[in-house]
């Protein structure tokens, strides 16, 4: 089994929950920037969570199916499209042998996610299928996916089998009823543009006047951001009260680093094990969907929470990713019995 | 071990630093050894993974999994805190910090393999065979991986021969090239871009993911430069290809 990248996009690259249990060699953890997108996009094609996806950056590539498969589009940024049709995100949808899907750019978003029945079957380097593009490691070749480029794909779920076949007969896509694509716990009930963050522990080294200004002022994110880290635009640079040098120690996803020009940067997938600059903050681990999902020139503000909140916001989508899992594994039932 | 003064500062929900000291000392990185390998041996429920710093410890760890866990303490990080506190009480007794390796990186100074080598033996009014013979001499101690894969912060240069980092970062560093920045000195093991002085480079593979421990260097290793001529790190080049 495998599919045949037919235009390669802007980013697309082999992605999946990341590295774990190297980053004391300082190697990258890397993986999906918006994780909940990836899991979902795997539950709906009856994957493990962390199964091997593609992650797609603004512009989307084109994809020949040469056998008949099961795929979910899961994310923002783009639309999907077979055969000239367009499909909604997150639902799942079966796919005829020799068929071709191609995406056109949404307006807002910048990641979507395409989960294959039976995952990526790239191999797997120091545990992980991520690609790290820095040091050419993982993924498939350590690299972007470009035109002529064959990704194996695994073994799909027998179960799902008599679902490939029927679209196979009928020789057009079937999709889904149901989608996984909203967001979940309370994520939906905050504006879009708020991304809630703790202080991190260097905050008390800043002026008083930027310790209450970053959580006022909002941030653009500028040009030069990617997935190791997006840079943000103040409207004041935040700057400290001393300016004694620090010792590098870890850092973490969503942890927001300044550098001496007051300009602060949010760490990300591909972020470095180690920092030395300042944490002035660090983003709630439940709102780094939402900022994977925003693009060079998206405006944003900073809302203070406490670590306690930030812990019972994370269990609380755990709990409805959980939740998740079980209704689409009904659903998916559902689907195979009709 | 006990009574001394550990802080201990939440990174993010699934993350706390627990921090030793505040300055590089040789025996807080033997306390840091100790308390890796105490967490690599005894995993508690929802353990990830730990990064060694200078002067402590960062652990990565579930939330969800600590929070279910049965361990003292109300909150998560209360959880994980009262753990490490334990553990750290107990190590002076029961836990060896590993003996680390040493390794000789075989290095060819200045020439294209070290374009900065010059400056660096100018900004600090010593010929540049000085430079090299003091670099040589040293004997530094792994604290730290970092950076980049296989990237060793090491400690223990002559601070005659420091120099501060370059103003323009350069784009692309060679792989094993050699730089110092301030008072470390360390490997670039992958080509990356880099704001360190340059003086020199090894045929020494420092990151390779076929083997076992991808990293050649770990916190607690000694390492020693040795100074080879541009012909022996050719032939070595080619040897270990």
């Amino acid at each position: 089994m495998s599919i045949s990248i037919l235009k390669g996009g802007l980013l697309t690259t082999v992605q999946d929950l990341g590295r774990k249990g190297y980053l004391h060699q300082g190697v990258v953890e890397g993986g999906a920037m918006d994780r909940l997108a990836l899991r979902s996009a795997n539950l709906a094609v009856g994957n493990e969570e962390g199964a091997a996806c593609l992650e797609m950056t603004l512009l989307g590539p084109a994809i020949l199916f040469k056998q008949a498969s099961l795929i979910c589009v899961a994310g923002k940024g783009m639309t999907p499209y077979m055969e000239g049709k367009p499909y909604p995100l997150g639902a799942a949808i079966s796919v005829p042998a020799g068929q071709e899907l191609t995406f056109k750019t949404a307006r807002q978003g910048a990641r979507a996610y395409l989960a294959i029945a039976g995952g990526i079957d790239v191999p797997a380097v120091l545990g992980s299928r991520s690609t790290y593009l820095r040091a050419k490691l993982g993924g498939f070749e350590g690299r972007k996916l470009e035109k002529g480029d064959l990704l194996p794909i695994g073994k799909v779920a027998e179960h799902l089998a008599p679902l490939l076949k029927k679209a196979d007969k009928q020789g057009c896509p079937l999709v889904s009823n149901w989608h996984v694509n909203g967001s979940l716990s309370d994520s939906a009930t905050l504006s879009e543009t708020v991304v809630r963050a703790l202080p991190g522990s260097h905050f008390s080294m800043f002026t008083k006047e930027s310790q209450t200004n970053v959580f006022d002022m909002s941030f653009t994110i500028q040009n030069n951001s990617d997935r190791m880290g997006y840079r943000l635009q103040g409207e004041a640079p935040l700057l400290r009260e001393t300016k004694e040098e620090l010792l590098s120690e870890a850092v973490t996803f969503g942890t927001v680093q300044v550098p001496p020009d007051g300009e602060p940067i949010v760490l990300m997938a591909d972020r470095q094990s180690t920092g030395g600059y300042p944490r002035m903050l660090q983003v709630a681990a439940v709102d780094l969907p939402k900022l994977a999902q925003m693009r060079p020139g998206d405006t944003f503000s900073f809302k203070k929470i406490t670590l306690e909140e930030a812990q019972y916001f994370y269990l609380q989508q755990e709990l409805a990713m959980q939740q998740r899992k079980v209704g689409i594994a009904l659903k998916q039932a559902e689907w195979l019995a009709q | 071990m006990r009574g001394q003064h550990l802080q201990f500062y939440p990174l993010s929900e699934g993350a706390l630093t627990v921090s030793f000291a505040t300055g590089i000392h040789d025996t807080t990185n033997t306390q840091i050894r100790q308390l890796m390998n105490d967490l690599d041996k005894r995993r508690f429920p929802g353990y990830i993974e730990a990064v060694p710093s200078y002067t402590g410890v960062t652990i990565f760890f579930d939330p969800a999994h600590v929070a279910g866990a049965a361990m003292k303490g109300s909150s998560i990080c209360e959880k994980v805190e009262c753990l490490l506190r334990e553990r750290i009480g107990a190590l002076g007794e029961s836990e060896q910090a590993s003996t680390g390796k040493t390794i000789a990186i075989p290095v060819c100074y200045g020439g294209d393999y070290g374009p900065d080598l010059a400056a660096v033996a100018a900004h600090n009014h010593l010929s540049v065979e000085d430079v090299i013979n003091r670099h040589c001499a040293g004997d530094y101690l792994v604290y730290m991986i970092g950076f980049a894969p296989g990237f060793p912060f090491l400690g223990g240069m002559d601070p005659a021969i420091s120099a501060p980092r370059r103003k323009q970062p350069r784009a692309v560093i060679p792989a094993g090239t050699v730089g110092i920045a301030g008072g470390q000195t360390g490997v670039y093991p992958l080509e990356t871009p880099g704001g360190w002085q340059l003086i020199g480079r090894t045929p020494l593979v420092l990151f390779d993911p076929e083997r076992k421990q991808p990293s050649l260097l770990a916190p607690g290793d000694r390492v020693r430069f040795e100074a080879i001529s541009a012909k022996t790190y050719e032939h070595m080049k080619e040897a270990g290809r």
